[in-house]
């Protein structure tokens, strides 16, 4: 197929940035009366889209825009997860914005140029895409978290958030433009064909410009040492936000962690493997433990979601097939089961005041079963207990850690989650063995519960039949290496 | 060393002087000012790297516009320089000690052999115009990039619209241009029909 100006290919992110366009002007001409449209619309263009992705699945994987835009089964499969988890969080968002007098067409519009930018990262095969698909999504998210502005923490995780992404931007570029020195080209086969062609071990320069992009993906999927913006930012946005920080971008980190490292430097994977070690133990070590010591919910959560980077990176720092699919499916599980967690604190906070303290868990089986069975389902997924889909994702990284040679990194990893686990039971007795201190009624729409509902039983059906998404994900990156 | 050489370290010691100066002087207007002549000597230096479109563009929107806009807006605002320093001192060896550190590592990669088999791009012909390569390939090869660039933009301007445009205090006055286009001398003057007053009614407070 001509690759040159195959632009057919990107119809699905055509059709978004169209889409959103018309959101942003639509949401002028509506009062606030007709919010409900906009939402609506929001909704049709993210369903639209997933068709549109889904249309393009099973083909060979296809370049376009002179080889800047690829698309394979992995974009496929990941950009699918990424627009109905931004669905989802439209929907769960719903009653916090409207209860907060936010609900406006902004979030809207800068929700869906995020899911753009995202779109384009996993999408992008050059390193200048790459980057500014990055820069969409993080500018998008910056102005996200500021969205109450009258509110001085949300001020402050902002500018935090900004600062420390600005420098992890910077400090990728810089590698990024190390790389593009020695290689002479933005493109990933470019840079794919330097790296075959030089032993990275004793190339100290290429090692260097490989430091620098760990150093920038570190940053931006949250993984220690690299992770002290990640509890401040997620206790300090509106918890929608929250949800959205903690789930759909992960996914886009993986696939930009794929692109870089494996699209441009599978050669190198000597020397990435030794230096995403240590970033995965740290992250397993520090998230585990100091999630232990939170009273706070989102700062649990938080650091939860730091070991469950972790995790990801294990599968990642294999440099085998098996290891790649293992991390995949393991990055669209957890956001699938953060999505229904941070539904929950949702709940919670639902008439006026914020839910954040763990304590707001107390008695939620005396107040409402079902939310409280929800939670205890997403709880235990986090945990990795079967026959959840927490633990079979779990199992999957660690037999591809021991197939890679990294028997003590598996025997760490089971340890921390043991240690993990005692703070995601808490959260569990907190709900059913204690008393609740408030007792006014939880009550959401039924779109809310349904959605919720799906969550959970999702949750599990993926947990008792994992085949289906293991062997999209495996097929996945067999096409897309 | 050969004359070009020498530009290119004038250039860049100029460079790296005032990129120091702008985090080291107290005055903000100093700051802005150092951060001016950085770009002046950076865009010298991108022109000697036969990239003079860029050289120009630097100036002209670095330091013709958006310069303009930091030294305004230093100017309106009233920055206490002593709460921005403040734990300067206390954060200075932790500071100092990972700044050395980068700093050392860098230079021992920079100063390595295998830099030194990273190979020069050739010098381009004297009709070499930077300018019509750039036009040639910024809408057809980078297209993408481009278009995804314009989205940034955009995003940017909704951005900072979101954070800082707020609703008009009704209490706030202010000039409304076509009522006052639209006034008649009926809505100036009122003329009021009333009976003549007599003197006696003058007296009342007598």
């Amino acid at each position: 197929m001509d690759s040159v100006m195959n632009f057919a290919l990107a119809t699905p992110e055509m059709f978004l940035l169209a889409a959103t366009c018309f959101i942003l002007l639509l949401d002028v001409f509506l009062g606030e009366k007709c919010r409900t449209i906009g939402y609506i619309a929001a909704l049709g263009a993210l369903l639209t889209t997933v068709f549109l992705v889904v249309s393009s699945y099973g083909a060979d994987k296809t370049e376009a825009f002179n080889g800047m835009f690829v698309s394979d089964n992995m974009s496929v499969v990941l950009k699918t997860s990424v627009l109905l988890i931004v669905m989802g969080i439209f929907v769960y968002a719903r009653p916090y914005l409207i209860d907060r007098k936010i609900f406006k067409g902004e979030f809207y519009s800068l929700s869906l140029f995020a899911t753009l930018g995202m779109l384009i990262m996993i999408s992008a095969n050059t390193m200048l895409v790459i980057y500014l698909g990055l820069e969409l999504l993080s500018l998008s998210l910056y102005a996200l978290v500021a969205f109450r502005r009258d509110d001085g923490r949300g001020s402050e995780a902002a500018m935090k958030y900004f600062v420390l992404g600005a420098i992890a931007s910077g400090m990728l570029l810089y590698g990024m433009s190390i790389l593009y020195g020695l290689s002479g080209s933005i493109d990933l086969k470019g840079v794919a064909s330097y790296v075959a062609s030089q032993d990275i071990m004793s190339n100290l320069v290429l090692l260097f410009g490989l430091t620098f992009i760990i150093v920038g993906l570190g940053f931006k999927f949250g993984v220690a040492p690299f992770h002290m913006w990640v509890p401040d930012v997620y206790q300090g946005s509106p918890t929608p936000i929250t949800m959205f920080l903690g789930s759909a971008p992960k996914l886009a980190a993986f696939a930009m962690t794929m692109r870089l490292l494996v699209s441009g430097m599978e050669f190198g994977s000597m020397g990435w493997q030794q230096m995403l070690i240590p970033l995965a133990v740290l992250s397993l070590v520090v998230g585990n433990i100091a999630a232990i010591a939170q009273t706070n919910i989102k700062r649990m959560l938080a650091y939860s979601t730091i070991s469950h980077m972790g995790f990801v990176l294990l599968g990642i720092l294999g440099a085998s097939e098996p290891g790649y699919s293992a991390a995949m499916f393991y990055v669209i599980t957890y956001a699938i089961t953060a999505l229904g967690g941070f539904a929950i604190i949702i709940i919670l906070s639902h008439s006026g005041v914020e839910a954040e303290n763990l304590d707001d868990l107390r008695g939620l089986n005396d107040r409402h079963p079902w939310y409280a069975f929800m939670m205890l389902l997403f709880m235990f997924s986090m945990a990795g207990v079967p026959p959840l889909v927490g633990f079979y994702a779990k199992l999957a990284i660690l037999q591809s850690v021991v197939q890679a040679g990294f028997v003590w990194l598996a025997v760490l990893a089971v340890v921390m989650s043991v240690v993990g686990a005692f703070y995601y039971l808490r959260a569990v007795k907190l709900m059913y063995f204690d008393k609740p201190i408030q007792d006014e009624l939880l009550r959401m729409g039924t779109g809310f519960n349904a959605l919720l509902t799906t969550n959970g039983f999702l949750v599990i059906a993926l947990g008792l039949f994992p085949g289906f998404l293991m062997a999209l994900c495996v097929e996945a990156i067999r096409v897309s290496l | 060393m050969n004359y070009e050489l020498i530009i290119f370290y004038l250039f860049a010691s100029v460079l790296v002087a005032a990129a120091i100066s702008v985090v080291t002087v107290r005055n903000p207007v100093y700051a802005a000012l150092f951060l001016i002549l950085a770009f002046f000597s950076s865009s010298a230096i991108w022109i000697m790297l036969e990239a003079e479109f860029l050289g120009v563009v630097l100036i002209l929107v670095y330091v013709g516009a958006v310069m303009v806009l930091f030294l305004f807006v230093i100017m309106m605002l009233d920055i206490n320089i002593d709460i921005l320093r403040e734990g300067f001192i206390r954060y200075l060896p932790v500071g100092l000690l990972v700044a050395v550190a980068v700093a050392a590592e860098m230079i021992f990669v920079l100063t390595s052999d295998t830099i030194k088999t990273v190979v020069a791009p050739a010098r381009h012909a004297a009709d070499y115009s930077n300018t019509e390569a750039l036009g040639e390939i910024l809408y057809t090869d980078y297209v993408y990039p481009f278009e995804i660039a314009a989205v940034v933009l955009v995003v940017a301007i909704i951005a900072a619209i979101v954070l800082t445009h707020r609703k008009r205090d009704p209490s706030t006055k202010s000039q409304n241009i076509s009522h006052q286009v639209r006034v008649k001398s009926s809505d100036r003057l009122r003329i009021i029909k009333m009976d003549a007053e007599t003197k006696t009614s003058n007296k009342v407070g007598e």
